[in-house]
């Protein structure tokens, strides 16, 4: 078996873990992700953003480039463990990695483990993995963060990527950050866990399913009637983002950080 | 089944089945609801949690002495009468079948609801010999009439809906009248069925738990028909894959309970049978031959993998599938294999090799929606992951079958690549750049970016890299 700890419990729909509050770092790293890196970097940065304004020091690593989960989810460990190797390198010390996506944040804390299990380097990348936080995790569990909206009325509505509900384990952290802005309403989706057919290379590998699902969350996000859907997950962003554009529906895909930089800072 | 001849079509059937808009409103409408219903009877998160993790732990256990219950098994099923045979695969199953039903002459037998029975194509086994082979089961009836084989392992003839069953039942029961009336198409196969049973010789059915150390064979049904077809007939053969063995009388309740209420959201089922053996003397009912056929088909292969095992834990719910986003699109022939759905996805490819049915292990998404209501704790996208790993990277020290089958050189040379890019901050560095001041010029033409495109618009970089975003704001490096 699989060491049993390292397993998501797959049960936050049920119950969501106890928020435990670790003491509040003075500085953490910021690990970008490949995908808010090329496509959200307006995202990553409101998250650097948002961390500074709390006081902490946040350090950004140049020579980060990608958690390697691409190739650990085609089943091609070797080159996984190789890009996997890199990152941990350039992260010495003890302070938190914070990850503005659920699905990275996941790759590092819940899978770097079993991909260097009877590796030379396991201790380290065991060590590596329980330093590592989600975003909104961070923002609301380590640092109880206050916010005060100062933008216009506005209707949202949320999708929680797989990986941050199931394997991070992210209950209603999100929500309760986006619960915090008095001019932002939030409509549920209708099959809010329901996956929108990301999942990295499974939307070129079977594009046909992942274009059905797509299309269901899509509509999914029109039904609200909201003009802009919030996530935490690059990946799911690009999926749901493009098809709603392939629509011609004036609908925004936005990163949830970005979305809380936003209505937050000071003009 | 077996690892030899082609592939099965699984994306051409998958397409298909995008396309029809019946079967995929149908498929919606029924997964639905069976969701709604489960998490109705798991209101409770504190007694889903206990329920289940005590349900996985029995499981665990069972399978970490599965030899020694297997024998345990036979020695008490002997003890009472109970017969029993092994078959190594699903050939030697079948022949073993044919043998006792060829000894009582049985031209007629009836079939309760049986997947293992399904592993063996056991009713067109039959037929060839000569023997008709009814099932009773009302779904698995249903498509029997069709000619279909069971879209779904608990409902097997789910993918239709009411019109279409009755268009069915008009068409192949001669003295039926048309009727979409529900209770009217059960009373036309209930009166058809009625005389089958007293007519068979033989009566097959499947196993859910058989107790090691009573040498109880338990049956959960709905219907009463697992019983007619397990009492009514002088002989009854039931049907089991290895890992359907518990240890003991306690182990059956909470299994039953986490079964029925992950499988259609029931308390408890209408019928739960316990056969204990055939007629004893001075009794007025029951069988007088009980056979137990224990298969393995593959299963001690899968046993034999400390990880992989967990797979054997399965107890045939179809929660997975039922709340499975890939499953719910595309239904259950889809998949061209005996289990469909997530479960299907990680037992298929260890059986008929992770070469042959590479395409089952892509066409998952890796939500974790199934390992999420999994009632015995299956890794699912874990163990999808690890045969992911065997069919490309696997070798000739792997137990698995036709691993690294699933290579291919444009794969292999495609994350060789992205490796290096990824490895070296410089190249890295250099694409990042490339990406984003060409990011109007992307070819729109490449294979990738037009399956992506199929649906959604071309994606565009930014303008600009986080990298650089992050030097131009003064974040520091170190």
């Amino acid at each position: 078996m699989m060491q049993r700890h390292h397993r998501a419990s797959y049960d936050s729909e049920m119950s969501p873990p106890e928020p435990q509050r670790p003491a509040k770092p003075a500085t953490v790293y910021y690990y970008g992700t490949c995908l808010v890196d090329l496509f959200f970097p307006e995202a990553g940065l409101s998250g650097i953003r948002l961390l500074q304004r709390e006081g902490i020091r946040v350090i950004f690593r140049q020579g980060q480039t990608c958690c390697g989960q691409p190739a650990f989810n085609s089943g091609y460990h070797d080159q996984a463990r190789a890009v996997a190797r890199a990152q941990i390198d350039l992260f010495p010390g003890s302070e938190p990695i914070v990850v503005p996506s659920g699905s990275c944040a996941a790759m590092m804390k819940r899978h770097y483990p079993a991909l260097f299990e009877g590796d030379p380097r396991a201790e380290e990348a065991e060590a590596f993995a329980a330093r590592v936080f989600e975003l909104t995790q961070f923002l609301s569990n380590v640092l109880d963060i206050q916010l005060a909206d100062r933008g216009e009325k506005v209707r949202v509505t949320w999708h929680p990527s797989c990986h941050a509900l199931r394997e991070m384990e992210i209950g209603d952290e999100p929500k309760r950050l986006l619960a915090q802005l008095a001019n932002v309403e939030l409509v549920p989706l209708s099959r809010e866990r329901e996956c929108c057919g990301f999942g990295g290379t499974f939307a070129v590998r079977h594009p046909e399913i992942s274009a059905a699902m797509v299309e269901d969350k899509a509509g999914d996000v029109l039904s609200t009637g909201a003009p802009i859907v919030l996530s935490g997950d690059g990946g799911c962003l690009l999926n749901i983002g493009g098809r709603l554009a392939a629509m011609g529906r004036p609908v925004g895909a936005r990163h949830v950080a970005e979305f809380l930089w936003e209505r937050t800072r000071e003009r | 089944m077996s690892a030899e001849g082609p592939s099965p079509a699984f994306r051409p059937a998958a397409a298909a089945a995008l396309k029809n808009p019946q079967l995929r409103a149908n498929f919606r409408r029924a997964m639905d609801g069976l969701m709604a219903k489960r998490a109705a009877v798991f209101a409770d998160p504190v007694e889903w949690r206990d329920l289940r993790a005590l349900g996985s732990a029995i499981r665990a256990r069972t399978l970490a002495r599965l030899p020694e219950l297997l024998e345990r098994l036979e020695q008490s099923c002997l003890r009472h009468g109970i017969r029993v045979r092994w078959a190594e695969t699903t050939e030697e199953a079948n022949a073993i079948v044919l043998e006792i039903l060829k000894a009582h002459g049985a031209t007629h037998v009836v079939k309760g609801k049986s997947m293992v029975s399904e592993e063996m194509h056991l009713n067109d086994f039959l037929e060839e010999h000569g023997i008709e082979s009814l099932e009773s089961d009302l779904g698995e009836y249903i498509i029997q009439l069709d000619g279909e084989t069971p879209s779904h392992i608990i409902m097997p003839a789910i993918h239709k809906n009411r019109q279409q069953i009755a268009r069915l039942f008009g068409q192949k029961i001669r003295e039926a009248r048309y009727t979409e009336d529900v209770d009217e198409l059960t009373a036309i196969a209930r009166r058809v069925l009625r005389k089958k049973f007293f007519e068979a010789e033989a009566g097959i059915s499947g196993v859910n738990f058989a107790v090691a150390e009573t040498g109880t064979l338990c049956l959960v049904e709905n219907e009463g028909n697992g019983r007619m077809s397990t009492h009514v007939p002088p002989v009854h053969i039931a049907l089991m894959g290895i890992e359907k063995v518990v240890e003991k009388l306690e182990d059956v309740p909470p299994l039953y309970s986490l079964l029925t209420r992950s499988a259609t959201g029931q308390t408890i089922t209408t019928y739960f049978n316990m056969i204990t053996g055939p007629r004893g003397q001075g009794e007025k009912d029951g069988p007088t031959e009980v056979h137990l056929v224990i298969l393995d088909n593959g299963r001690s292969r899968i046993f034999a993998d400390t990880e992989l095992s967990a797979t054997l834990k399965c107890i045939r719910c179809g929660a997975c599938m039922n709340h499975c986003p890939v499953y719910t699109r595309i239904g259950g022939h889809a998949y061209e294999a005996v289990y469909p759905g997530p479960i299907g996805k990680i037992l298929t490819p260890q059986t008929e090799g992770v070469g042959r049915r590479h395409d089952l292990l892509e066409a998952s998404s890796l939500c974790g929606a199934c390992v999420e209501v999994c009632p015995v704790e299956i890794p699912i996208v874990e163990l999808l992951v690890r045969l992911r790993r065997e069919a490309v990277q696997g070798d000739r020290s792997s137990a698995v079958l036709q691993a690294g089958q699933g290579r291919h050189v444009l794969e292999d040379v495609t994350w060789s690549l992205w490796e290096a890019t990824h490895r070296y901050p410089s190249l890295y560095r250099l694409m990042a750049f490339a990406a984003t001041r060409l990011r109007r010029l992307l070819p729109s033409g490449l294979p990738v970016l037009s399956a992506w495109t199929s649906v959604r618009a071309t994606p565009r970089p930014a303008s600009r890299t986080l990298h650089e975003l992050v030097r131009k704001a003064g974040v520091p490096d170190a």
